[in-house]
């Protein structure tokens, strides 16, 4: 046993526990927390993978924002757990077993009979002043140009559709509208204009 | 030393983990949207596998921009989300039925 393989046993059975914990748990919040060490957990996996950037990637943007978002939702909206948690126990076996036998075919396929050591060999460690964001960038900004591009289109319209989906006029917002305010004419809808005879105040004595 | 197989097998067992998630919480929607989180985080770990055993950098490319779509498809559901409790008062998946004929 290196230290890797002991490293790399400990997270993993950490990642499938918490795995596990996120799909039992009652309460959403507690699954959202899991689902945060979840994440952390395998973060550190692609460590060990000499992932770097990605890593730190998934701790930023995941952990940081998605999470955190996902935080918010689940304690602004007042569930009725009972209601939502129907149908547990009933459909236990039959997710076990799809999963189970999910699980099995796919140990089939990528046991280490196909992907062992032996098919795929340890490729060396890289040297210390290897860089993996230097590595990344350098092909994200040349031959994944136009993938990046797109990207940033699919974030920005990601921002467009959660504000136009989440923004409501509030029938209770008492708040003035400038617009309609410098439109008033002298006219019908606001101002009457009273023709009358003029008065002379009268001097007291 | 780890072999790519363990890597996968971890990578499969957080796969099924996460179906087995979505059998069992069927009527609460924010948990599905979890599990479905779980499920692309299994295929980031065998994309960044294969990426690190084949020495092509391709792989954590592609992790990358999963993830870019990850984060969008996360802020868009729970805008939904948002909206149908906002709407109906309930995020059971039995009560979102008004597109039933």
């Amino acid at each position: 046993m290196t230290p890797e393989k002991i490293l790399f046993y400990v997270f993993a059975t950490i990642l499938v526990l918490s795995a596990t914990m996120v799909i039992t748990r009652r309460d959403p919040v507690h699954s959202a927390l899991f689902l945060v060490l979840a994440f952390f957990t395998s973060a550190i996996l692609w460590m060990l993978l000499e992932a770097e950037f990605l890593a730190i990637v998934l701790v930023l943007v995941y952990v940081g924002a998605v999470m955190v978002l996902f935080l918010f939702v689940v304690m602004m909206l007042d569930t009725n757990k009972a209601a939502v948690r129907a149908g547990f126990v009933k459909m236990m076996p039959v997710g076990l077993i799809v999963a189970g036998v999910m699980a099995f075919e796919m140990f089939l396929i990528v046991g280490p009979q196909y992907f062992g050591l032996d098919k795929f060999a340890m490729p060396a460690p890289h040297p210390a002043d290897y860089s993996n964001t230097e590595e990344l960038g350098r092909v994200l900004y040349t031959v994944y140009m136009y993938p990046v591009e797109i990207a940033a289109v699919i974030l920005l319209v990601g921002i467009i559709a959660a504000i136009g989906l989440t923004m409501r006029k509030r029938p209770d917002n008492k708040s003035l509208d400038p617009s309609e305010q410098v439109k008033v004419t002298k006219g019908p809808d606001r101002i009457r204009v009273v023709k009358m005879a003029s008065e002379i105040k009268q001097e007291a004595k | 030393m780890i072999a790519l197989s363990d890597y996968l097998m971890l990578g499969a067992i957080l796969f099924s983990l996460s179906i087995a998630g979505i059998f069992l919480n069927r009527k609460n929607i924010i948990i599905i949207l979890m599990c479905v989180e779980l499920m692309l985080l299994a295929v980031n770990m065998n994309f960044i596998a294969f990426s690190r055993f084949l020495d092509d950098s391709a792989g954590q490319v592609f992790v990358f921009f999963i993830l870019t779509v990850a984060a969008a498809e996360a802020a868009i559901g729970l805008a939904i989300l948002i909206v149908v409790f906002r709407n109906r008062r309930t995020i059971n998946v039995a009560d979102l039925d008004t597109l039933k004929g």
